[in-house]
């Protein structure tokens, strides 16, 4: 079903070399920054199928964080992709995605955590890298703790539900070179895990950099 | 099966108790259309609580139905749905806001004593500090009764009065818990109709091999034994 998906991209007239903020995050890394009111922010996914687990919060206030609950409720649809307002818990405009050449992202997946992976895969794993231990590590920092830490974007990431009330994780709809790119509609900080899942197909199993650059208004 | 309590939650307010591990809340809509958002917490614990993404994706579902177990931020089962007359319970849509309440004219105490009309938030967040929590304890939450269908391309649509007088939902608490819960309308309804959820706590039983929610997944099965090592 998803090799079919044809899905609407949108460009960024954007340019590398005017960004004031361009960084790889290795494979399993993480990123804690400030975007301005009115900057933008890419992320771009370099080898393809590489999932970019991403918290947004309002700079002056992390307890008003992304909320992945209300942004799909409000926009009545349970995928992210350009256009899509990304809702703090309070309902404030965090960000925009202005642009998206990957045209599918998701936001009911979750982080992967140790202890969710000896759910999901068994004791084995329960010392495997997760999301929220990049989650924590970087936000501490920012005064971000486990209670702050809300429901995430998979950026990149294919979870397809169904009308039956389904969902799976699938094979990424991502390739080399794609990117996302929001807009910040407040001062907000992003926080992101370069997601080191080694037993799932969302890091297309061989997780892999990612490209972060940012633009001021 | 006698309850150890008994509670009427009037349409539109908010509540909380304290579930002791082993024992089922049933909680059962008194009349059409009621909603009971609800989030769930570790009694004993300062930040563990219900997530949904994590509830789901381990168990392939994007509703909540028997006899899913609702899983932890930190792996562990809360709770299992041991049982409902609805398969099909919302958990994506999250709670109403203040601006969704006010969409139905200005309320207040003083004109409409307690008919006045106040967000699922509103109430969440009142039943939280009685229990020395706040917003940064807020994450999802399950919406009983409601449904919220899901369309081929991802769109969401409310379905109005998917929960009829009499239907129910059975919880056995995996751990103590604290329950908090508000029957305010869900937030995609375009009419302010709340309705009355009755809350019983009954004793409960042990369970073993066979039960449905240890068989259910394997996922389930280690979501409900991370419960019983969460005090080694
Ligand atoms: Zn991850």
């Amino acid at each position: 079903m998803t090799a079919t998906l044809t899905l609407p991209t949108v460009e960024s007239a954007l340019r590398a070399e005017d960004a004031v903020l361009d960084v790889t995050v290795a494979a399993g890394d993480g990123f804690l920054g400030r975007v301005p009111a009115g900057g933008s922010f890419r992320i771009v996914d370099l080898h393809g199928n590489q999932a970019a687990d991403t918290l947004f919060y309002d700079a002056d206030d992390v307890t008003n964080r992304y909320s992945a609950m209300d942004t799909i409720r409000e926009q009545r649809a349970a995928y992210l992709t350009a256009g899509s307002r990304l809702l703090s818990q309070d309902g404030d405009p965090l960000v925009t995605i202005t642009a998206d050449t990957c045209g599918r992202h998701d936001t009911l997946g979750g982080a992967c955590a140790q202890e969710s992976n000896v759910v999901r895969y068994g004791m084995h794993t329960r010392h495997q890298h997760a999301c929220r231990e990049t989650f924590l590590r970087y936000g501490a920092p920012a005064g971000i703790g486990a209670r702050e830490l809300g429901h995430n974007v998979n950026f990149f990431m294919n979870v397809p539900l169904t009308p039956d009330g389904g969902l799976s994780f699938a094979d990424g709809l991502s390739a080399p070179g794609r990117y996302v790119e929001v807009r910040a509609e407040r001062d907000v900080l992003v926080l992101i895990s370069n997601c080191p899942q080694l037993n799932n197909p969302c890091n297309g199993w061989d997780p892999t950099p990612i490209r972060l650059l940012g633009w001021t208004a | 099966m006698t309850a150890l309590l008994e509670h009427d939650v009037p349409g539109g307010a908010h509540w909380s108790l304290l579930l002791r591990a082993g024992r089922v809340l049933r909680l059962t809509a008194l009349d059409d259309g009621a909603v009971c958002s609800t989030l769930l917490f570790a009694a004993g614990d300062p930040v563990d609580r219900l997530n949904v993404p994590d509830t789901l994706k381990a168990q392939m579902s994007a509703r909540i139905r028997p006899p899913m177990v609702l899983m932890s931020d930190r792996g562990a089962a809360l709770a299992s749905v041991t049982g409902s007359s609805l398969d099909w319970h919302d958990c994506l849509t999250g709670h109403s806001l203040d601006g969704h309440v006010a969409e139905f004219g200005p309320t207040s105490y003083g004109t409409d004593r307690n008919d006045w009309r106040r967000s699922a938030r509103s109430g969440l967040l009142s039943e939280l500090r009685k229990h020395g929590r706040g917003p940064a304890d807020l994450h999802a939450c399950v919406n009983f009764f409601a449904k919220v269908a899901i369309g081929a391309d991802g769109d969401l649509a409310h379905v109005p009065d998917h929960a009829r007088a009499g239907d129910w939902v059975s919880l056995r608490a995996e751990q103590d818990l604290l329950v908090v819960l508000s029957t305010a309308p869900h937030p995609m309804s375009t009419a302010w109709a709340p309705g009355a959820v009755r809350a019983e706590v009954e004793a409960g039983a042990p369970y073993g091999p066979d039960d449905p929610s240890v068989t259910f997944r394997p996922e389930s099965a280690r979501a409900l034994a991370n419960a019983q090592a969460v005090l080694a």
